[in-house]
Parts: C-alpha cells; structure tokens; sequence
C-alpha cells in the first residue's frame, strides 16, 4: 500500500485513529459489567492487538529514506492563541508508536491473572496510557504534545497507586511530582518560545529558526534548552534526576513497569530528539559534553547500584538507568550513527527490559517476592522459564545477534568517533551489564534449591509462554534484520542533524553582523519579540 | 422623572435578584412548601442571569454613568448570576437536612449576588462601595446562618470585623483618590493628574481592601477559618462568587487608572507571589477538607493576581491588556465552576452537621461512591491544572499573558506553586482512591439538584477545557475593559 492509498483509505485520520482508538475500547470497557472479569480482559485484549495491527498501517506510510513527517492531519482547534491540532509520523516517532502498541497487549496478557481487584479500571487506565503516549509520539505542536505528555500521568499514577505493591502511593505521588517539576517549566518555556514566534506548531517554529527569521540570544536559548531538557532528562531519567525511577518501578504492578520502563522513559529521549537539538542546537552544542557526562555517570552509577541490588526488580530498573545514559550519550555526541544507535535502543531496551520486567513478575507471581536470596536453583523446576530469562538476560548485555548489541554498538561507534574516551568509559557499562545480569541470572537460577519454596513452583504456563516467545522473536528479529528498523529512520535523524544547522548563522559570523540584519546577534528575545510578535 | 427604559434594563439583573429576595421574604409565612421556595428562588437567579443578556447586545452607562453595562460586566453578572443559581440549587437539600429556614436563606443569596453584580458594573467609586456592601453584609449572615454551631459563630464574627475593616480602608481609599482627582468617576479620574502621592495612596488603600475580598496574602488570615466555619453551599458562594465581583473592580480600577500601576508594580508582584506560596504551603498541611480548599482558594487567588499583574503591567500595550483581561475572566469562570463543584461535593459528604469533613473520611470514596469520587478528582484535577480541564487551559492562559507581560520570574513562581499543590490535591485523590474505607461509614446518596450541580460543573468543566474559543473570543473583545 503506498502512503497515498493508505492516506485515501483512513480518510486522511489514521494518525488520528491510532490515538484514540483505546479510547473508545476503554469506553467499550466501561459498559461492561465490573464483575465480568474474563470479557473485560478479552476486550481490553482485543482493543489493544487491533491498535497494534492498526499502528502497523503506519509503516507503509513512512517511505524509506524520507525524513520528513508523513501522514500529517492539520486542523484548527483554539482560535486564540493559534492552536493547531497538528499530528505526523517521521522513521523515529514510527516505531516508537509500534513499541507502544506492540507492549500494550503484552501487558494486557501479562495482568491476566495477577490482576484481582477493580480489573475494569485497571485495564480502563492500561488502555488511556497508551492513547496518552501515542499521542505524545505523534504530536507536531507544542501545545498538543505538552497535553498529551500531562494526561499521561493521570492513569500512570492510578496503575502505580492502586495496583502497586507495598509502599505504592509514596512511589506514585513521587512519580507524578517529579515530571510535573519538569514539565511546568516547560509549559512556561513552550509559552515563551510562543511569545517569539507566535505560533506552537513545530515544524514552523524549526523552519522560523533555521531560516533565521528568529533568532534567540544566546541567554534566551540556553534557558529555553534548559526549560525543555530538564523535563526530558526527569523523564529518562538521567543522572542526577533519576531517584523517581527505582521506587515507581519497583512498586508499580507488572504492566506498569513495562510500559514504564518500555515506552515511558522513551518519551524523554524522544523529547530530547524532537525538540531539544532542533530547537536549540547552539545551546544543545555548548551542553553536549556535561550531558554526555552525566549520561557516563548514569551508565556506570546505574551498572553499579545494579550490581549490588539484593531486589530483582530494582536491579531491573537500575539497568534501564544504566541503558538509557547509552541513548543520551547516543543522541548527545551529534552524530548521526550515534543517533541511529540511540534510536534503536531505545526500542531494543523497550523490548528486553520490558521481557525482564515480565519474567520478574512471573517469579513475583509465583513466590510474592523479588529478593534474589529469597530464590536460588529456578533452573530444576522452571527450565523454561530460566532459558527465556537467559535469552532476555543476554539480550539485555548486549550480545551480538540480539537486540541489546546493535544499538549500543551503533551508539558506541558514532561516539568515538568525536570523543574516544566518552566511548571508553560508556564501554564499561556494557561489561559492568554483563556482570550484573550474569550474576544475578546464577543466584536466582543456578545451584542447588536452597528454599522448600522453591522446589514445586510450576514453569511457564502456555500463555506466559507465548508472550515470553513473541518478545523472544522480536529481540532475535532485532537483532538480525536491524537495517529494517535503521534504513527507515536513519533520514530522519539525518534530519535532525541537519536542522541542527543555522547556515545564516555561519555566514554572519565572520563580520559582525548589523542591527538592522534579519538575524541580529544582539537581539535579544525582547527585540525579537517585538518584530515577530506584533500579531 | 423616571429614569429611561435602557438605564432600567442596564440594571435589571439587579433589579431581578433583589425583588425575588424581598418576595421571598414576604411570602414565607404564607408558602409552606421548602421546594416551592426553593423553585421562586431559582426562578430569581435564572431570570436575573439571563436578564445580563442585555447589556451584551446593548452596552452603555446607566443613570448619568454611575453604572456602565458592557460586555465586561455582562460576563460578570453571567458568572456571579450562574454561581447563585447553582448555590441555591446545591443548598436546598442541605438547608432540609440542616434543618435551616429557607427563606431568609435564599434572600441573602440572592440580595449578595445583586451586590456583586453592583460591583461588577460599577463605574464610580461610591457606586461600587455600595455594591460591596450589599454583598459583604450579605455574606456576614449567611456564614452564621447555622446558629447552633459555635464554628459558623466564629465565622461570622470573623468574617464581620475582618471585612468592616477591609471595607473602612477601601472607604478611605475612595476618600483619598476624591482629593486628589476631585471626582469618584473612573472614567474623569483617568483624565486626573496622574503623579500625585495622594492618588498613588488612595489606590494602594482600595487595593488593601479588595484584598481583603479576594484573601490576598497578606490580607487573608481570616479565610480558613470563615470558609470552614459557614455552612458549606455558602462556603461555595464565597469562594466564587465576591471573589470574582472583587476582581472585575480591581481590573476596572486599575485599567482605567494605569498611572498608579508603574509605581505599585511590585506591591502586585509581591502581592501574587506572597499569596500563591501563603496558599500552598498552607494546604499542604490541613487535615479538613474544607479549610484545605481554603487555602487552595488562597493559592488561586494568587495565580489570578499573575494575571493581573500581567495586566497592571501593560505599559499601554492594549494587546497585553486584553491577553491579561481574558486571562483573568476564564480562570474566574474555571475556578468557579470547579470550586462551586468541590465544595457541593464537600457538603453532601458532611453528613448532618457537617461532621465528616476529615480527610480521612473520604478513605475509600472511591469504591463506595463512584460518581461522586470521580466528580470530585476531577475538580481537584481542574484545580492542579492537568489538561482536559478548564483549570489547565486557565493556567496555561495565565502563563501567556504574564510571559508576554514580561513577568517571566512571577511565572516560573506560579509553575513552581502548580508542583506544591499537586501535592496536596493528589493527597486527597490517593486517599479517596487507594485508601479502604473506615468501618462504619455509609454511602450517602445524593439527591437529584445536587446530581445535577455536579454535571453542569464536570461538563462545563471538561467543556471550556477543550473547546474555550468562543469564551476566549468573547472575553478578549477588543477595548472590552475600558469602554471603548
């Protein structure tokens, strides 16, 4: 199908549909009866596999080697403040919706049975998650992505408050005030940037500054950059923001984490991506080298505390901190190889930490418990429980032929190539991930059954198994057919890179430029307030 | 001479509001029934909010330009008429189960709402000083109308000496703008000397006492404890309604005066900003529902007083006059209907007596009334500024126009008091939700004009959260403020 027909056939709102077709599974949800517990399972399922088949109409509709935004859906929504309901799809926002679609029913199954009381709202949040996200993913204005961005936290919060574990609302409420931290001040920089320009729409605000007709003073840049990126880097989360991290993931139920550590996190780099190094790439320039240090920080602090974690599931989450500094080096050496490599692990890490965080709720099914001691010798009564561990396990430290390799590989190499020691140190993180995985995947498998508990647990029942074998085939699919993924979005950050460039601002600099040019340094947001906002 | 037919009609509404209250009081002996007085006092607030369609299609002043009706104060007798009508609508079962006189009760609401409708149109200072009379007398009776309780008695006394007080300090103020323009007229004092210290005085006082209206920090002490002591609808009232009246003067006052505006810049500033963390961080430690919603009303009235700076501080740029004004009009709207809401929620919950007012009693609401917990997150998520809701697009209303102000520090303050109120609102959400109930609490089922409420609120809520154009476009009309 060419996008034209695929543009034909939705009536020119696929992108539209992709959104909020949960939405109206989960008003479905709401007719059913609360106490019908299997139907209101089957529908959520079902809603949430056809939303992935759907999102899979999105991949014709990105051509290869195209970098620009596909699908778009422009409509007038609030008059004053001009306020565009704007949606598109590029290779990098592509996946992302698909990794989201794809983790959604997985989840679903995986609540199937460890989920007991109020299944409706818990499966009524699951699927308003996945609209908040998709929308996050699709948005081309600022204002729609930052409503997007807020609305998910609402079910978030739920799913970690009601359905968590022991010290749930402490987690939730820490969750849901970190990123408003963030994202508040964002708010007031998207305001700002409004008041530059005059409009939210993205793809305008980029063509305004990269054809220098906007210019921002260096002051003004540095706060917007910084505005924008502290909410992302919370989000990530990024050394030093990154304490939220462990207690959400670790009280929340299983499918929380999942899509937590899955596709939340994502938003942050994808943020970073999206708006940060377009928007500001002077100041994303001046502050690449102190990220690209707190993304080492993070790698080898995350590998750390996850190597002595005595709680499966905080080393789980631990790793994720350690993975995602490898996407925020990625992103932040400025190359595109590097970028290629950040974007694809973001989705390797989607999968094979949303695989460990399933397996690890399998265990806590089984025994209500995520100590490591509490475990030991799984190997004996669960074998294939232990090899899908192993496989995911493995994935996760990055072997080659797995998922977990190609992008940290990529990332690896786009870095050393502008600085090799970032690329040195980074390095350890993938032994240090060796260690921690490896290790941990020994006490809770291997040796001898040391707990009576332990001895009759029952393996694998078939629908775990077939979740644990569709993310099994995913990750080998990854890892061996990476170029269908890179071709279609290596454009696209090609793209970014490339409107990262400010040619007038190349031109200008030898001579000084004058007051009078369209692209005076010296204006200050102020000035250029005033020529570009007298609306 | 009688007055001509369009003065009468400028001042209809009023007109409206006040007789229905003196028929009311006179037909009590006579009429038995609680719902048929509830019915003539629902008449009165319906017929007195649709008579302020007049003067949008007909604006002018009225009776040599001691009143003037326009678009502006047509929104504000729109809004202050709704709230009344929804209060009264609220209040009548309580009223049953309170076992109070419906009556009187009506009436005061009633003759408080033509007060702030005087207030809302006034354009001459005596004019208005009328208006805030009618409305403050209005409401000392109304917050101790449960007489047996010892709390409303405190209220009320509260709430009387405070608010004399504020009301000598705007008398004096009015004194003092009199010496030095020579006239009480908004529209001859814009042609006044502008310089004078004694003008710049004379403001600095009517702003004291407005303060006071709109429990500004520091001139909002008595709030939490008159909130909590009045009987909840009329907590309602208070929260919305002379909140919004006040500031339709302030906005007329300091858009027709701006000479005053430069001087005080910072006295506004610091007033928002003050009143903003004063309001947050006092909620954050309540244990009572409604004094928590006190202070949250506290802390709103400062993300108001943004908007208003943002408008005091338009250096004559009309565009950010008008950004400012609509500003300040939507967010009175969303936070009245969310606060009518919450507090209609508050007072049904209470039981007789007002008993259940802990947050612990809301443990479990979740489960054991759906409709009101869900009712009620979603004005307390309107309150924190989430989207979807009028209270997010509110805020984000506010944020522009105090960055086109300039005012981009007292916006970075207001996004930080946002985060601090999360806190407190989520607190309330985790314990209806994610809290069991306590033994022994019965669901109590809410009577059909309270259903009622809460859908006009929710939708009309969730309503301007996503469609505000046709607010936005009416509320920033072009010269709406000054009369042009």
């Amino acid at each position: 199908m060419t996008p034209a027909t695929l543009h034909f056939v939705s009536g020119g709102h696929l992108l539209t549909v992709v959104i909020f077709f949960p939405a109206l599974g989960a008003l479905a949800l709401l007719i059913l009866r609360s106490e019908d517990h299997e139907w209101i399972r089957r529908v959520s399922f079902t809603v949430a596999a056809a939303e992935f088949v759907l999102s899979l109409l999105l991949i014709p509709g990105v051509p290869l080697g195209s970098g620009t935004y596909h699908l778009e859906e422009f409509h007038p929504w609030i008059a004053s403040p001009p306020i565009q309901y704007h949606l598109g799809v590029d290779g990098i926002s592509l996946f992302l919706v698909i990794l989201t679609t794809f983790l959604t029913p997985i989840s679903i199954l995986a609540s199937w049975t460890s989920i007991h009381a109020r299944v409706k709202e818990f499966f009524v949040m699951l699927l308003l998650l996945e609209v908040g996200i998709v929308g996050v993913f699709l948005s081309l204005n600022l204002f729609l992505f930052f409503l997007f961005w807020e609305v998910m936290l609402i079910p978030m919060y739920f799913l970690i408050g009601i359905w968590g574990h022991e010290r749930r609302i402490y987690a939730a409420v820490k969750f849901v005030l970190y990123t408003m931290a963030g994202s508040i001040l964002m708010l007031v920089g998207i305001l700002w940037l409004y008041n530059a320009t005059g409009t939210f729409d993205l793809p305008t605000i980029q063509q305004m500054l990269q054809g220098g007709l906007l210019a921002l003073s260096p002051r003004a840049e540095t706060l917007l950059f910084l505005a924008f990126f502290v909410a992302f880097a919370i989000k990530v989360p990024l050394f030093p923001f990154h304490t939220w991290l462990p207690d959400a993931h670790v009280e929340a139920p299983t499918a929380g984490s999942v899509i937590l550590a899955g596709v939340l996190l994502k938003m942050g780099t994808y943020g970073m991506i999206r708006f940060c190094l377009p928007l500001f790439p002077d100041a994303s320039r001046r502050y690449a080298p102190a990220i690209a240090v707190l993304a080492i920080i993070g790698i080898i602090y995350g590998a750390l505390v996850a190597l002595v974690q005595p709680n499966l599931k905080k080393l789980v989450a631990y790793s994720s901190v350690s993975h995602l500094g490898f996407v925020v080096l990625g992103i932040f050496a400025l190359q595109n190889i590097s970028m290629q490599g950040a974007v694809f692990q973001m989705l390797a890490h989607g999968i094979s930490t949303g695989a460990l965080f399933l397996l690890v709720g399998m265990l806590y099914d089984r025994r209500h418990t995520f100590e490591i001691d509490d475990y030991g010798g799984l190997a004996t009564p669960m074998p294939r429980l232990a090899a899908f561990f192993l496989f995911v396990a493995l994935s996760s430290l990055g072997l080659p032929m797995l998922n977990g390799f190609v992008g940290e590989y990529l990332v690896l190499l786009g870095t050393y190539q502008v600085h090799w020691k970032w690329a040195a140190w980074a390095a350890t993180g993938v032994i240090l991930s060796a260690c921690y995985l490896l290790w941990s995947y020994q006490r809770v498998f291997f040796g001898e059954v040391t707990n009576d508990k332990n001895r009759a647990l029952a393996d694998a029942s078939a629908r775990e198994r077939w979740i644990l074998a569709s993310m099994a085939v995913v990750i080998l699919w990854m890892g061996i057919g990476s170029p269908f993924f890179t071709r279609r979005f290596a454009t696209s950050c090609q793209t970014v890179l490339d409107q990262m460039q400010r040619p007038w601002a190349y031109e200008a600099a030898a001579p000084r430029p004058t007051a009078a040019g369209p692209h005076a340094s010296s204006s200050a947001l102020g000035s250029s307030l005033e020529r570009f906002g007298s609306r | 001479m009688s007055p001509p037919v369009e003065d009468i009609l400028r001042v209809m509404p009023e007109l409206i509001f006040c007789g229905f209250g003196v028929l009311l009081m006179l037909l009590q002996p006579f009429l038995r029934e609680r719902n048929g007085m509830a019915f003539l006092a629902l008449c009165g607030a319906g017929l007195g909010t649709l008579a302020s369609i007049f003067p949008l299609v007909n604006a002018g002043s009225a009776f040599g330009e001691l009143i003037r009706a326009d678009g502006f104060s047509g929104f504000f007798h729109l809004l202050v008429g709704l709230v009344a009508f929804l209060v009264i609508l609220a209040s009548a079962p309580y009223l049953e189960r309170e076992r109070l006189a419906p009556a009187e009760f009506y009436a005061l609401v009633l003759f408080a709402t033509a007060g702030m409708g005087v207030l809302a149109s006034a354009q001459e200072l005596l004019t208005a000083f009328i208006g805030l009379e009618m409305s403050s007398i209005s409401s000392y009776v109304l917050a101790g109308y449960r007489r047996e309780s010892l709390k409303a008695g405190e209220s009320a006394m509260k709430y009387f000496l405070l608010g004399s007080f504020a009301t000598a300090f705007f008398l004096y103020g009015i004194a003092l703008v009199y010496g030095a323009t020579g006239t009480t007229r908004l529209s001859q004092m814009s042609a006044a000397d502008p310089g004078g210290n004694l003008l710049r005085l004379g403001l600095a006082l009517i702003l004291i006492g407005l303060g006071f209206k709109v429990a500004a920090a520091p001139f909002q002490v008595w709030t939490p404890d008159v909130y909590e002591g009045a009987p909840t609808p009329v907590t309602a009232l208070f929260s919305a309604g002379p909140k919004a009246a006040a500031f339709a003067l302030l906005l007329r006052i300091f858009s027709t005066v701006p000479a005053a505006n430069e001087f005080w810049f910072w006295a506004f500033w610091i007033l928002a900003a003050l009143t903003m963390f004063v309001g947050n961080l006092g909620a954050l430690v309540q244990t009572n529902v409604k004094r928590m919603l006190a202070y949250s009303s506290i802390a709103h009235a400062g993300y108001i007083l943004v908007a208003f700076c943002a408008v005091a501080f338009t250096r004559g740029d009309d565009e950010r006059l008008t950004a400012g004004v609509a500003a300040v009009l939507y967010y009175l709207l969303a936070y009245a209907l969310v606060k009518l809401g919450a507090f209609t929620v508050v007072s049904h919950l209470g039981g007789a007596g007002e008993k259940r007012l802990d947050l612990n009693d809301y443990a479990g609401l979740g489960q054991r009334q759906p409709v009101a917990a869900a009712a009620l997150s979603l004005y307390l998520l309107s309150l924190l500024g989430l989207p979807v809701t009028a209270g997010f697009l509110g805020k984000f209303y506010i944020f522009k126009a105090a960055i086109h102000s300039n005012l981009i520090w007292l916006a970075v303050l207001m996004a930080i008091n946002s985060v601090i109120g999360a806190y407190y609102y989520l607190r309330l959400i985790v314990i209806m939700y994610m809290r069991d109930s306590q033994p022994g609490v019965d669901r109590i089922p809410f009577p059909a004009s309270v259903n009622l409420v809460l859908m006009i609120t929710a939708l009309g809520t969730v309503y301007f959260g996503l469609f505000p154009n046709r607010l936005i476009a009416f509320a920033s009309h072009p010269g709406f403020i000054l009369g042009r």
